[in-house]
């Protein structure tokens, strides 16, 4: 059967409990589909052996019945997370050759519910970027191009590898970690859904750290039912991280009725920029229609503090990144520069710091560094995480005013050309996050949900915000605009 | 806010990551661009506002004092970059 890899987890699903295909089957498909899309960059290590066995497993589970939820659907993961035994560099040079003896508590629940590692996908290094350009194993290549040109487009960062191999079809779904937008921008730039649930929802044990108090991961899939399905095998609580909710897991998928007739919608007045594309405007219109069209009420809604959240984002996240990365000084694991006759401690963790870390890493490290230096810690960090409480209370108002979801553009511009900022002031990279940011502030779900194509034919998405603990209301009201939007547009495959 | 040279070679000193001499004013530069970004936050009242410390108001987990994991050095070594007779290696540390 051809083309089993641009199947749907819940399309996968089905066959394979037909016993229509088997896992060994869309497995090799996804295998052979990666070995061809070498240009696009999207794996970094594959495994094949493990996906096979996995498969093999996960065919003789499906012939006994009662098989788990994802039995034998092949998927991707990113860098940031720890496999067992497999390389883990968070596309870092620093963590050069880095295999964990352990396994990340959300890639363990994806391989309790039965599915298959097909291998660790690209990202921008230590999930710090909006393009992936900063990794230490090269540039993502975005599948989608704008008409005929054949400039090579980014398909987003941090989790850029992962929403490439989604959208060529080199697995059923990935994960992802988003920390300011890094799994809702790049589903956006490629035409995929991706959800951020709410803090605290996945456990962050054994994904690399780059700001503890924003990171969580998420799944990035074809479809919003695919996001249901991945999230609540993703989820759930675990002793090993002391900020991961004890609250039970619904099955979010079982929320997808579809029908969100007079469930009040949000639409911030802030979230309207100066020197905003017409597209992207044109777009949020369409999307408020659309869930008009269903049963929802629009409502005109204020979240004050917006534009304080970007600055914020940057004092708090470089500030939890330094400590974070202050680890990797060539002790334990990964790279340690060589060193001169005479050289001390000193000199190897700086040596080895400035060998392995990028330059965007190395700047956020001293950016934070700074921010929590004595006689600045009060002036920018303290003021940052008060900033922080108040763009909280502002959803908080909303939220009591009975606003159910929140709908926005996802990001303030359609898929750039590799290469076309490398020129640019670093904030203006900071600037493609300006719509998601806020939500990892506030510690909310947000899903990106692909909506229409821009005037060149690159995917355009809208991202919903919903309340803390909600993702099920929030994935129903995400499946109502999918379905409104019917947006099935797929790049040409030229790779 | 501007950084001067000084400022850029004593951050990146506390950072612990090496900065070739020629590189610290365009550092400084990059520093000064973030941190005149940053520094809208001083247009926002703040008065009266508690720091966030935690995103969802919760306690964190307790759990009993007790030893849950450990013995395994062979592991916990696997991946250094210099490991002798058990131990991490470094560079000598005393004079």
């Amino acid at each position: 059967m051809a083309d089993l890899n641009t199947l749907t987890i819940h399309g996968a699903r089905e066959k394979l409990r037909a016993g229509e295909i088997t896992s060994v089957e869309l497995t090799q498909a996804c295998l052979s589909a990666i070995e061809g899309a070498g240009a696009l960059n999207a794996y970094v290590h594959n495994t094949p052996e493990q996906a096979l066995a996995q498969a093999e497993a996960a065919d003789t589970r499906l012939k006994a019945g009662g098989a788990p939820a994802l039995a034998g659907i092949p998927l991707g993961i990113k860098d940031l997370f720890c496999t067992k035994g497999v390389n883990s560099q968070a596309g870092s040079a620093i963590l050069d050759g880095f295999k964990p003896g352990y396994e990340s508590t959300v890639t363990q629940n994806l391989w309790d519910a039965g599915a298959v590692m097909l291998g660790k996908l690209n990202m921008d290094e230590f999930a710090m970027g909006s393009s992936n350009e900063t990794s230490t194993y090269g540039n993502v290549v975005s599948p989608w191009r704008r008409g005929n040109d054949d400039a090579a487009l980014t398909p987003g960062g941090s989790s850029g590898g992962s929403a490439a191999a989604v959208a060529a079809d080199l697995c059923l779904g990935a994960t992802g970690t988003d920390t300011g937008g890094s799994i809702r921008q790049p589903a956006a730039f490629t035409g995929i859904t991706g959800i951020k649930p709410t803090y605290g929802r996945c456990s962050r044990w054994g994904i690399i750290a780059f700001a503890s108090s924003l990171d969580q991961a998420g799944p990035m899939t074809k479809d919003v039912r695919d996001a249901a399905i991945m999230l609540s095998a993703m989820c759930g609580p675990d002793a090993k991280d002391s900020t991961c909710s004890d609250l039970p897991v619904p099955d979010f998928e079982a929320a997808l009725t579809g029908d969100i007739r007079g469930k009040k919608i949000g639409i911030p007045r802030e979230y309207r920029l100066d020197g905003m594309p017409d597209e992207i405007e044109t777009l949020w219109q369409q999307g408020t229609e659309m869930l008009r069209d269903a049963g929802a009420e629009l409502v005109d809604i204020s979240l004050p503090h917006t534009k304080y959240a970007l600055p914020a984002y940057y004092v708090i996240a470089p500030a939890e990144a330094s400590s974070n990365l202050a680890r990797y000084d060539g002790v334990r694991y990964g790279h340690r520069a060589t060193l001169d006759a005479g050289d001390g401690i000193n000199e190897m963790y700086e040596k080895t710091r400035a060998e392995g870390f990028g330059d965007e890493v190395q700047r956020r490290v001293m950016v934070g560094t700074y921010v929590l230096s004595a006689g600045f810690y009060d002036a920018y960090y303290n003021r940052a995480r008060r900033v922080r409480a108040l763009i909280k209370r502002d959803f908080e108002q909303v939220f009591a005013q009975g606003i159910e979801a929140i709908l926005t553009p996802a990001t303030p511009s359609a898929a750039f050309g590799l290469g076309e900022m490398a020129d640019a002031d670093p904030v203006k990279m900071y600037l493609n996050d300006v719509f998601t940011v806020t939500v990892n502030l506030a510690g909310l779900p947000g899903i990106s949900v692909p909506a229409g194509l821009d005037a060149q034919g690159l995917p355009l998405g809208l991202q919903l915000i919903g309340r803390p603990w909600e993702e099920g209301d929030l994935l129903n009201v995400a499946y109502a605009l999918e379905d409104r939007a019917g947006f099935v547009a797929k790049p040409g495959k030229w790779w | 806010m501007s950084i001067d040279i000084e400022t850029a070679r004593k951050v990146a000193h506390l950072a612990r990551i090496r900065v070739e001499e020629e590189r610290l004013p365009a550092l400084a530069q990059e520093f000064s661009a973030i941190l005149g970004f940053i520094e809208e936050l001083n247009e926002v009242d703040v008065e009266g506002v508690e720091p966030m410390v935690s995103v969802t108001p919760m306690r964190l987990k307790r759990r009993e004092d007790v030893v849950t994991d450990g013995r395994q050095q062979k592991a916990v070594l696997a991946n250094a970059p210099d490991a002798r007779e058990g131990f991490f290696a470094v560079p000598k540390v005393v004079e």
